[in-house]
């Protein structure tokens, strides 16, 4: 897919610029070109045609879909509505207020909650582009898993009365929405969120890269096995714990990881590390610490910790 | 016309709010416009995702930054 854009690049480089390719430096700076331009291209594309896709669905859809769902049933529905819709940390509580008014049950809103940051577009999009569709399948895969046990385990527990705003539920069901939009308000839409978003993200990206192609270039591989790559058992809990105040630089943090795997790191580490990234957010947790009490959103992250350390833990064991 | 939008606090309900006083202002009409940012009264309206438009007690938008053409769409003839 991308053989004539590294052609493109080798000419560029060893061609025009008249460089040698057995140097170091040179190579760093190829991998720095090439890498850039491909993760810009697969950015814009893939969330192009995710959020093309999800104007067909919004949130008010999905509670329509979910209300009156069974528990299991719910959760596995619940975190895979969580893939296609937008998620903004700001929108959590009238998300999360909004699912009890229409008496979708606590453990179907963690599902959600959980897989909606996790599948998100930029995430998806720098997956695909740096470690292919393979691990972005297990990624997104597990992912699911994650969202749909923990979002039942919460579920289970009977939280319920760590809900500190009171939700008076709605009587009868929530009426469906419909999403009337020509074909073109559509690719307009997706065109100016996409736009917005790569403007949000291009710099981390830039930097990311740049610093990805500085341990491509001069870091030994040695080192990095050393400290990343070994299956010391502590390497997988330490990635989650590092990954949670990462969340808005997901896009710097991606290209980071994929040098360090393809240096020696651990797929299950760096499996971990990335949903801890984008599953457990801080900012998220302090805007749901408006509505709900401290001991609810630590039992929260506390599974869902717990669920991507074992994800990671199994692909170290199996891969 | 009462245009209330909905949201607590995020820039992108920051900006619809500057999107909707233009709008207003680019078709000369006299309107009430007010920003929501009680959690309670939000959920009144029912809307899952911020922000919100509400134009005259009814919602015609939810999570999205409109642009001042298709609120003024949305304002009607």
């Amino acid at each position: 897919m991308f053989e004539y854009l590294e052609a493109m690049v080798d000419y560029l480089v060893y061609g025009l610029f008249g460089l040698d390719a057995a140097t170091q430096k040179v190579q760093a700076l190829h991998f720095f070109i090439f890498d850039t331009i491909k993760i810009y291209l697969l950015l814009v594309m893939i969330i192009f045609a995710v959020t093309y896709f999800r104007t067909y669905f919004n949130t008010d859809k999905v509670r329509v879909y979910l209300q009156g769902k069974s528990e299991l049933t719910g959760n596995i529905l619940s975190a895979l509505f969580g893939i296609i819709t937008p998620f903004c940390s700001c929108s959590a509580i009238p998300l999360f207020l909004g699912f009890m008014q229409a008496r979708i049950p606590l453990g179907i809103t963690f599902s959600f909650l959980i897989s909606s940051p996790m599948n998100n577009e930029i995430a998806i999009a720098l997956l695909f582009g740096l470690f292919g569709w393979k691990i972005t399948a297990l990624y997104i895969g597990f992912g699911l898993l994650v969202a749909i046990i923990g979002g039942f385990v919460v579920g289970k527990l009977g939280m319920e009365k760590y809900v500190l705003i009171p939700v008076v539920p709605m009587r009868g069901d929530v009426e469906n929405v419909e999403i009337k939009l020509t074909m073109r308000q559509r690719a307009n839409e997706s065109w100016a969120y996409t736009m917005d978003i790569v403007q949000k993200i291009y710099l981390y990206v830039l930097v990311g890269v740049g610093i990805g192609a500085f341990i491509h270039g001069y870091v030994p591989t040695e080192f990095i096995v050393k400290y990343a790559g070994s299956d010391a058992w502590y390497s997988v809990p330490l990635a989650v714990i590092l990954g949670v105040p990462m969340y808005s630089n997901a896009a710097g943090v991606m290209p980071l990881i994929e040098v360090l795997t393809s240096k020696g790191m651990l797929l299950g580490t760096a499996l971990s590390f990335m949903m801890a990234i984008t599953a457990l957010s801080l900012p998220e947790a302090m805007i749901l610490k408006r509505i709900l009490h401290v001991k609810l959103i630590a039992t929260f992250f506390g599974i869902v910790a717990l669920g991507i350390m074992g994800v990671g833990y199994l692909f170290n064991a199996i891969l | 016309m009462k245009i209330e939008i909905l949201g607590t606090g995020c820039s992108k309900c920051q900006a619809l709010v500057l999107h909707v006083k233009e709008a207003v202002a680019k078709k000369g009409i006299f309107a009430h416009v007010e920003k929501v940012e009680d959690i309670m009264k939000i959920m009144e309206y029912g809307v899952t995702s911020t922000p919100a438009l509400v134009i005259d007690g009814k919602v015609v938008s939810s999570g999205k930054l409109l642009s001042v053409d298709e609120i003024v769409t949305f304002m009607g003839a």
